[in-house]
């Protein structure tokens, strides 16, 4: 059997390192772990994945108080108590199965395909959370205790967690993982990013963008970096301007619409202030 | 195959365990590894578990397989050797040699394992640098390894680039940033610290008790009702005393202050009070310490589960701490009975989750300048660095039950 196997998509600029690292993770069947800066694209690899590979996406958002198991299923008693009360339901309230919900990781195992699974964020969940997974995700099969069930993967789902760091993972957690940090992306792969969202974008402005993008990344003390969401919307506002002429963009003084770039107060201040001394 | 740098890894402090190493193996038996630039890719993937520790993966692949220098006399000969020889190359442009078709041959014949015996034979062998053979090592050879040669299964070694191969994409070091060692930045500091929580009831009665309203339903004879709580709120309360006197904090003021802005962020009741040096019986809660002075008396009388963070390089002369009218500040002198470690003892033992944390490195604590007064803070209270892996332990430390 050939594994299926991932070589990016038309908008999503695949990094050689991190295709090798997908391909990795698919073909040793291991969930993949995305680390990196916000904004880098940790969320859209999954999404590329699935468009490239044609499979569905399941896409569990961890919240910080979320529970392993309603990542699984939800054993639904309100439903049932008020079916039991008022009988107005054709449910059967004798039946438990009937008020077991899938959640997605749920979704995930019995779907009739095999999908993607992304976890996004799970470092917003304590690590409680991880390790119930843990065996989940290891045997890629769950219990139901309310009906003495065990669900196990139809087909085992390709898995992409991302973390944002907010704080480490439990280390039997890291070690059922292929790891991969995505890197800021080098000017060169920048270039290609925006090509691929831009095509009609001449290179002359989208070089102009991208230098003054870099040169403005560099400013001291900025809490939250423009990341490449922050570029790309910036450009697409910058098109849709009128008059817009990509001299000003090497002019400090004259750099337009830095709110989309710098999205705190403090941030956008600084980068003000900062433009307009080193032209003094 | 491989099992040194298995080694080496786990020598340097990276926790490669056997399982993820047999992963590995798997992964180069399933054909997916066909060159050290994948192999390097993807061993990290498998074996290494946080980009904090690709700076040392980088060095010491850098190290196993081109004998790069590792920042200690851990080399023996053999890359002593190879450093050399890879200087060479370095300085070096060569150019790509054609092979003929049976050297071709031959070589893709070699498995990985074979290859990885040639080159350290190769190197072993080879006391010269050597240009265009077919067994050295060196430039413009056809011999399986070595750089600036064209090998078509082949290992690639250092070299200036024609493509970027995997020594120089881990000499350049890029993860050197992501490093534990690496000093914080505001952001990853505040992450560190975010994970600090205390959780407790609080506000309207608004979240649905589904148990209870079950429970209390069944014993009302079905008839339906409903029970409601109070939902978890942040109540972690939080003091921060600052060193921002003297020139021995000047250095660290950057550092200090973005510790000092995202622990704002962080808790939702922060407190934040600057000292000179050594806490004594007052603290202020303005920078210039003058006009919000706050007797420490009365901050311990606060609830003992408040945590306490200090922030301050502990270097002072010795009197500063052990002499009762030894504070600088002269309006300090005043009255003062008690000397400076007492007054650390006392807020140690009010509250019991504090934590120093100290600007200097780790390393640097026993012989600095103020090394003797580090030690006496050290017996007081659980010290810490500022960086990522100390902020980590101080969140440890702030958490303990």
């Amino acid at each position: 059997m050939t594994a299926p196997r991932f070589t990016g998509t038309k908008t999503y600029i695949l990094d050689p390192e991190l295709a090798r690292v997908v391909n990795v993770a698919i073909r040793l069947e291991l969930p993949l772990l995305l680390k990196g800066e916000p904004g880098t694209g940790k969320t859209l690899l999954a999404h590329a994945i699935a468009e490239d590979l044609g499979m569905p996406l399941i896409q569990l958002n961890v919240k910080s108080n979320m529970k392993a198991v309603e990542a699984l299923y939800q054993y639904d008693t309100l439903t049932r108590l008020n079916d039991s009360r008022f009988g107005d339901s054709k449910r059967n309230v004798s039946n438990i199965e009937e008020y077991i919900r899938m959640g997605k990781i749920g979704q995930a195992f019995t779907a009739q395909e095999r999908v993607v699974l992304l976890i996004d964020e799970i470092d917003k969940a304590d690590s409680e959370f991880q390790d119930d997974l843990l065996d989940v995700l290891d045997q890629m099969s769950f219990d139901i205790v309310e009906i003495d069930r065990t669900t196990h993967a139809t087909h085992r789902p390709v898995i992409v967690i991302t973390s944002n760091a907010k704080r480490d993972l439990s280390d039997p957690f890291l070690g059922r993982c292929v790891f991969h940090h995505i890197a800021f992306p080098r000017p060169e792969m920048m270039k290609e990013i925006v090509d691929a969202h831009f095509p009609n974008l001449a290179d002359r402005i989208a070089d102009a963008c991208i230098e003054a993008f870099y040169r403005l990344r560099e400013i001291d003390g900025i809490e939250k970096k423009p990341a490449t969401r922050e570029l790309l919307h910036w450009v697409q506002a910058l098109m849709s301007e009128d008059g817009f002429d990509p001299k000003q963009l090497s002019d400090d003084r004259k750099v337009p619409l830095l709110g989309l770039l710098f999205k705190k107060s403090d941030d956008l201040l600084r980068a003000r202030s900062w433009l307009n001394q080193r032209t003094a | 195959m491989f099992e040194g740098f298995f080694y080496r890894l786990r020598d340097y402090g990276i926790p490669v365990s056997p399982t993820s190493f047999l992963r590995l193996q798997k992964a180069l038996a399933m054909g997916m590894i066909s060159g050290l630039d994948d192999f390097y890719v993807v061993a990290r993937s498998i074996m290494i578990k946080s980009e904090r520790q690709f700076d040392t993966y980088d060095k010491i692949f850098a190290n196993y397989f081109a004998g790069k220098e590792l920042d200690d006399e851990l080399l023996n000969a053999l890359t002593a050797d190879m450093q050399r020889l890879l200087r060479e190359w370095l300085n070096d442009p060569a150019n790509l040699a054609g092979l003929s078709p049976e050297e071709q041959a031959k070589i893709k014949a070699m498995t990985p394992e074979e290859l990885e015996r040639y080159f350290l034979d190769r190197l072993r062998e080879q006391t010269e640098r050597h240009d265009g053979g077919n067994r050295w090592i060196g430039t413009r050879g056809t011999s399986p390894v070595g750089h600036g040669g064209h090998h078509p299964g082949g290992m690639r070694v250092g070299g200036t680039s024609m493509n970027r191969s995997a020594i120089q994409v881990a000499m350049e070091r890029r993860y050197i940033d992501y490093s534990a060692e690496a000093k914080l930045s505001a952001h990853n500091l505040g992450e560190a610290l975010r994970s600090l929580k205390h959780l407790a009831p609080a506000g309207p009665k608004d979240k649905l008790n589904v148990e209870k309203s079950i429970y209390e339903t069944v014993r009302n004879a079905g008839e339906i009702e409903l029970v409601f709580d109070r939902s978890l709120r942040d109540k972690l309360s939080v003091f921060l005393f600052i060193d921002n006197g003297g020139w021995s904090m000047t250095p660290y003021v950057r550092l200090t202050r973005a510790l000092f802005g995202h622990a704002e962020s962080a808790f939702k009741r922060l407190r934040t009070f600057f000292f000179h040096n050594c806490i004594y019986e007052v603290v202020y809660e303005d920078p210039r310490r003058y006009t919000k002075p706050v007797r420490l008396i009365d901050l311990l009388k606060e609830k003992e589960d408040t945590r306490v963070i200090i922030v301050g390089d502990a270097a002072m002369a010795p009197y500063e701490l052990l002499h009762p009218r030894g504070a600088l500040a002269i309006t300090h002198r005043m009255g003062q009975r008690r000397t400076g470690i007492d007054m650390l003892g006392d807020l140690r033992e009010r509250f019991p989750h504090s934590v120093w944390v100290n600007p200097i490195d780790r390393r640097e604590w026993d012989y600095t300048y103020g090394a003797y007064s580090i030690s006496l803070v050290r017996e007081v209270f659980p010290m810490v660095d500022l960086t990522l892996g100390g902020i980590e332990k101080a969140a440890l430390i702030l958490k303990g039950k």
